[in-house]
């Protein structure tokens, strides 16, 4: 992990300007989403922090099977559990945001079946871990299972677009592309904010990995 | 080589002397089979058909595969440690696996097809995948029920920890058979199914060939 507390202020200054510049930029009014466009700076930067967490969690489970240092096996859980998290916020602001442009909470999209899906196997090595009592034999299995998971999740991903004729998210299938009609204004605050987020993921996974340690010692 | 091929002949063997995997399956798959009809009628639908065939098949081999591991208990399991390489002991139970998998397969397609009739599927793309299906289900589960088995509750967990890995492989298969629906079918289509079966199928034997040395030991 870094050193220093430069990276965590930078973190917080780029999220804090994200969530103030975000409210007050004006967006190109685009049909459907008009205003609603403003949640791309923080539904997006969830799922970016997320897939960050489990392939951090990959790399951790990775040196952890070549080199059964307990710490790295606390990490990989660690980013599993913070993954989660964003995963789950991710999900939440999703579901808003689809409630008022898609008029559900749920649809049946390529996007949102793979974020199920990532979302259930990072649940399962949670009940996996907890189901194991002893510390070294939990560790090696819950590494076996992450890189298993993570191999075939990447499959997954890069299979179901492939499967799927539309999608409602931009950038797929005949949808007008946000990504690509992102003006200029709307990038300044979008790359801020997700490399804030990113930032911010990092430095609650070192507090929580600093926890664990701290619980493991007493 | 050799090791391996004892190593399935012992699984053959124990399955010839018990019939317990094949008949309890087959009638588990014949009464599922049977209900679906009285719910449904015969007239069914050719989505509705896929769906239902591949999801009973789906848990057919939940049931079939779980066992792999979960009957060996510690001790025998400590037998093969000192007999064989724990390569030798993964690949002769996907072998053994894949092959019960395709036995039972063809067996509840028979049934399937006796009880709810036949969509004009194009054998030359169904049957193929088919088997390659079979294939990818029986050894990812076979990964998945060696994780479980060393975990102490299985029933449970093989169920929550098999979805996830399983999902991209059912709905390939899915998409595969709708595929072969249609009354002519352009041969880059054929081959891009297939091969994107195969590939997953290949992925899951190497990443079981690399992951369960971890599992094995102690």
């Amino acid at each position: 992990m870094i050193k220093g507390l430069w990276w965590k202020l930078a973190g917080l200054a780029l999220v804090l300007y994200s969530v103030i510049a975000g409210q007050l930029i004006t967006v190109p009014a685009l049909p459907v989403i008009h205003e609603t466009i403003r949640n791309l700076f923080y539904h997006v930067c969830m799922w970016f922090a997320m897939f960050t967490m489990f392939g951090t969690s990959l790399v951790y489970s990775i040196r952890y099977l070549s080199g059964f240092k307990p710490q790295h096996d606390i990490m990989a859980s660690e980013s599993v559990y913070n993954g989660l998290f964003f995963g789950t916020m991710g999900l939440t602001t999703g579901m808003i945001w689809a409630k008022f442009t898609w008029g559900d909470f749920w649809t049946n999209d390529p996007q949102l079946n793979g974020a199920a899906v990532s979302m259930m196997a990072y649940l399962a090595y949670a009940v996996l871990r907890s189901s194991i009592d002893e510390k070294s034999m939990r560790a090696r299995i819950s590494a076996v299972y992450n890189i298993f998971a993570f191999m075939l999740l990447v499959i997954f991903l890069g299979v179901l677009p492939r499967l799927a004729d539309s999608s409602l998210h931009p950038g797929k299938g005949g949808n007008s592309s946000t990504m690509e009609g992102l003006d200029i204004n709307m990038r300044l605050v979008f790359y801020p904010a997700a490399i804030g987020w990113l930032l911010i993921a990092f430095w609650i996974l070192q507090i929580r990995a600093r926890k664990r340690k701290l619980i493991q010692q007493v | 080589m050799k090791e391996i091929r004892e190593l399935v002949r012992k699984d053959m063997l124990l399955e010839l002397r018990q019939k317990y995997a094949i008949n309890g399956i087959l009638l588990y798959v014949v009464s599922t089979i049977f209900v679906v009809q009285l719910c449904y009628g015969r007239v069914i639908d050719e989505s509705a058909w896929i769906a239902l065939f591949w999801i009973i098949l789906l848990f057919a081999a939940f049931n079939a595969v779980s066992k792999s591991f979960v009957q060996e208990s510690a001790f025998r399991r400590l037998y093969y440690f000192s007999l064989a390489s724990a390569v030798s002991v993964v690949l002769s139970k996907i072998i053994y696996n894949a092959l019960l998998m395709m036995i039972l397969g063809i067996l509840s397609l028979l049934v399937f097809v006796l009880f709810m009739g036949m969509p004009s599927f194009s054998m030359g793309l169904f049957l193929p995948a088919f088997l390659l299906g079979c294939i990818g289900i029986s050894a990812s589960l076979t990964m998945v029920s060696a994780i479980a088995s060393r975990s102490g509750n299985n029933a449970a967990l093989m169920a929550i920890l098999g979805f996830p890995v399983v999902v991209p492989l059912l709905l390939l298969l899915v998409n595969t058979s709708k595929i072969s629906l249609k009354a002519e079918i352009i041969a880059a289509e054929i081959i891009k199914s297939l091969s994107a079966l195969l590939m997953i199928d290949t992925v899951v034997v190497v990443l079981a060939v690399i992951l369960f040395p971890y599992l094995w030991r102690d």
